[in-house]
């Protein structure tokens, strides 16, 4: 049973159970509703995390959808809220509303090469689908995960990549745009590890997250190495506020990026990605 | 030693010279040797002149910048399929940066001297040759704009703890001390008046 009440604008209690720091400001907390019960979401998609008393803000769900037990966020601090949330401490309780949004499309890529490419934190929209691809491996052909991070110190799950870069059945790239000789890695943007290949364009799906300049950048390395843009997939983020297409905050062109995104396909939104304005 | 129609395979088999004119190939064959590094060797070092260019066949090159004091720092990495240098193309024909094999590397090295002055006795290879280097130039221009932009962001450091700091306490103390020294006075010299 999923815990989350029928009305999404009201929050749900959940409790912390764990707390990990990934970066220095970058943090993974593990969290179970107060009241028992599974969480169910699709990859891709996100909840309204609520610091009582600070605010509320949309953060992508970075856990394995196939653990309902467990709810699993990574958040980078950057405001005052997501601040709030990194002063948390196991046993605190905080508010959940959700899950909101589009997911990635693993199953509809069944049969195809599956291309990740992830920049910085952006790493952490795409987990899920990743572990979804993992828990599915022989349904598709080739399976490879890019990820771009600023420097060596900023790479985000470490040594989860390491692990996947284990299996015979999975290719992880990474490379860093800064990096001095004792990193013995790929140094430059992520979009450059696109032009390596190592897959088969016209029967290729790709999910790209990170940085929307990133993002653009990719789908144009993908297009141009033969990626289809009905084939490409990105997480867009905008100013989430109800996270069910009522308020408008979140409003892209024609689009609610809470309620028809995150995930876009990219040929519905190149040109918007092209307008200063939006 | 490689020999000239095998020197001629590596180049038509490198995606850089992917479907050159045969004709043209045997004129870069003639500028082209086929060279290795091991690890920790330099392909060519910064303010040197550019006297060979380079089609990375395996392994990987750190493009790297020195500085005083400090590790060089990477700028980008090459690996097989790529080119390592353009220098040898724009006056002064000087290095700008550090080529470092971080592996060992195997390339075709071109002899830039030759193949600039059959570039310009021959307009057809000049321009097969720019046409095919104007495109990677281009690319880690694009590259190095993005590398600027800092996309992802500096990572915060963490807080320092809040003390003061050592100078400014004394500082502070030194200046509570001299208050306290003139009130003292004063009321020292009003004694002294009054008495």
């Amino acid at each position: 049973m999923n815990v989350l009440p029928h009305d999404p604008m009201v929050p749900v209690p959940f409790r912390i159970e764990k707390v990990r720091r990934d970066l220095s400001d970058t943090f993974t907390m593990e969290m179970v509703p107060e009241a028992g019960g599974d969480f169910a979401f699709r990859p891709g998609q996100f909840n309204m995390l609520y610091v009582f008393g600070v605010g509320e803000v949309p953060i992508s769900i970075s856990g394995d959808p196939a653990d309902r037990s467990v709810l699993v966020h990574t958040t980078r601090a950057v405001g005052t809220v997501t601040e709030a949330l990194d002063a948390l401490k196991p046993g605190d309780v905080l508010g959940v509303r959700g899950p909101f949004g589009t997911a990635w499309p693993v199953e509809a890529a069944f049969g195809h090469d599956l291309v990740f490419v992830a920049g910085g934190v952006g790493l952490a929209p795409l987990r899920p689908a990743i572990y979804q691809a993992m828990a599915h491996r022989e349904r598709f052909g080739r399976v490879i995960v890019l990820y771009g991070a600023r420097t060596p110190e900023d790479i985000l799950y470490k040594k989860e990549l390491e692990r996947w870069r284990g299996r015979f059945d999975l290719d992880v790239l990474v490379t860093v745009d800064r990096a001095t000789g004792k990193w013995g890695g790929n140094v430059g943007v992520v979009t450059n590890l696109v032009a390596r290949g190592g897959f088969d364009p016209l029967n290729t799906a790709s999910f790209v997250c990170g940085p929307e300049v990133m993002m653009r950048y990719a789908a144009a390395a993908l297009e141009k190495k033969g990626v289809a843009r009905d084939n490409i997939w990105v997480s867009v983020e905008r100013n989430m506020k109800c996270g069910c297409g009522l308020c408008g905050h979140c409003q892209w062109g024609p689009h609610f990026t809470c309620k028809d995104g995150p995930v876009f396909r990219f040929d519905g939104i190149a040109d918007l990605f092209q307008i200063r304005e939006l | 030693m490689v020999k000239p129609e095998n020197l001629g395979r590596i180049i038509d088999e490198h995606p850089f010279f992917q479907g050159i004119d045969a004709t043209l190939r045997e004129l870069l064959v003639g500028c082209a040797a086929n060279e290795r590094f091991d690890a920790g060797q330099f392909l060519f070092r910064q303010g040197q002149s550019a006297k060979k260019f380079f089609l990375i066949r395996a392994g990987t090159v750190a493009v790297e910048i020195d500085q005083p004091g400090r590790p060089p720092i990477i700028i980008e990495t090459i690996a097989e399929g790529d080119i390592a240098g353009w220098a040898w193309m724009v006056e002064p024909y000087q290095s700008t940066f550090d080529a470092r094999a971080m592996t060992l590397v195997r390339a075709l090295s071109f002899d830039a001297q030759c193949l600039r002055r059959k570039m310009e006795a021959d307009p057809a290879l000049g321009f097969e040759v720019m046409r095919r280097f104007v495109p990677v130039m281009a690319h880690r221009l694009a590259a190095a704009r993005l590398q600027m932009l800092d996309l992802y962001g500096p990572t915060k450091k963490p807080k320092p703890e809040k003390t003061a700091k050592p100078e400014k306490a004394e500082a502070k103390s030194k200046g509570r001390n001299r208050a306290a020294d003139a009130r003292l006075e004063k009321a020292e010299s009003k004694k002294k008046k009054d008495g």
